[in-house]
């Protein structure tokens, strides 16, 4: 599927928020001057594609009472790190996990974002994932503020 | 087409929030009882609704009066208690996330050494690149961690060495995924 000039005015639409109304859809295709049934067809589209990737609400995890959040790191060869990725994975509190390419100042090649309620909860969820795993080498870098943190806004 | 990094500055105060003051009992969104910590203001159907709304929001014409049959309450309802969300800052958002990498665009995370002094410039500099959507100061000598989305690799490396020239801070780690096993960023409240 190849992103059409409407596409992509369709998604500078829906990557902010929708309105808390009873037609949000009907008031994007007023907008855009198009039928509410092309737009719901052209979203319904971005999403079996994978150009979406989720349509609803981004939360305030932290006012949720999940506030300890931290990145873990880890270091393997590349073989031990296709497997310790998908285990990783399977982890509810990990919602992020990547293979990443290493520096000379900077060895760690997989990552783990953690969340948890406390930063005891993130060391323990730590220690189960080393022990699944196998790896041993690892670090949890504790965020102390967040700058910054806000959705991409694409075309 | 993408508005280019020079043009969207934002100010950093309006995102910035300082974990620490949530991580104690000020928190105004916490309430701690015999219980343990519990959220004020909402109640299980809130949470439940919480729970189902932060993937697959129905793609019709009267999505809310889908969600509400879903829960037995009425449209007027539902509209009613995500707005109150929203109000109380449980929702940061409503809306799509995309696939950048299917959209056509490249992000990495970058990791930079920073002394106290210069952080607070530091940190303006970032915020002015629009394609920096996340922003951390971590426990670490690499102590500023940053998400850079851009449309191509060069426009990355150009901007970071863009930002250390602006700064004066060298030491930057550029760490592109190389394979992604998880994203996924729905709680269970």
């Amino acid at each position: 599927m190849f992103l059409s000039d409407l596409d992509k005015k369709i998604i500078r639409e829906i990557q902010t928020d929708l309105s808390i109304t009873p037609e949000p859809f009907l008031e994007i295709a007023r907008r855009l001057d198009i039928p509410e049934e092309t737009l719901l067809s052209k979203i319904q589209d971005l999403i079996d594609n994978g150009y979406i990737r989720r349509l609803g609400a981004t939360l305030r995890h932290r006012r949720l009472g999940i506030n300890a959040n931290a990145m873990s790191v880890w270091m393997g060869s590349h073989k031990e790190v296709e497997r310790a990725g998908t285990i990783m994975a399977s982890f509810k509190e990990v919602t992020h996990c990547y293979e990443r390419c290493t520096l000379p100042a900077w060895k760690y090649n997989l990552y783990a974002m953690i969340h948890g309620k406390t930063k005891e909860g993130c060391f323990e969820i730590a220690r189960r994932i080393s022990e699944r795993t196998g790896l041993k080498e690892y670090k949890l870098l504790f965020s102390t503020e967040e700058f910054k943190k806000t959705s991409m806004e694409y075309f | 087409m993408y508005a280019s990094a020079q043009t969207v500055v934002r100010p950093c105060s309006e995102n910035k929030l300082l974990i620490s003051e949530l991580e104690t009992n000020s928190c105004p969104f916490l309430k701690k009882s015999i219980y343990g910590w519990t959220l004020i203001n909402m109640d299980r159907l809130d949470k439940d609704i919480l729970n189902r709304i932060q993937s697959k929001f129905p793609v019709t014409s009267r999505p809310f009066k889908v969600l509400g049959e879903e829960f037995s309450i009425s449209e007027a309802a539902m509209i009613r208690r995500v707005e109150r969300l929203v109000s109380d800052g449980y929702i940061r958002r409503l809306g799509a996330s995309f696939d950048s990498k299917r959209l056509g665009f490249t992000s990495t995370l970058c990791a930079a050494r920073v002394p106290s002094e210069k952080l607070e410039d530091f940190v303006d500099v970032l915020h002015s690149y629009q394609g920096i959507t996340h922003n951390y100061r971590r426990v670490h000598e690499y102590n500023i961690w940053f998400t850079f989305i851009g449309e191509s690799k060069e426009e990355i490396l150009n901007n970071l060495a863009d930002i250390s020239k602006k700064t004066g801070i060298r030491d930057i780690l550029n760490l592109p995924a190389k394979k992604s096993f998880k994203i996924n960023v729905e709680f269970e409240i």
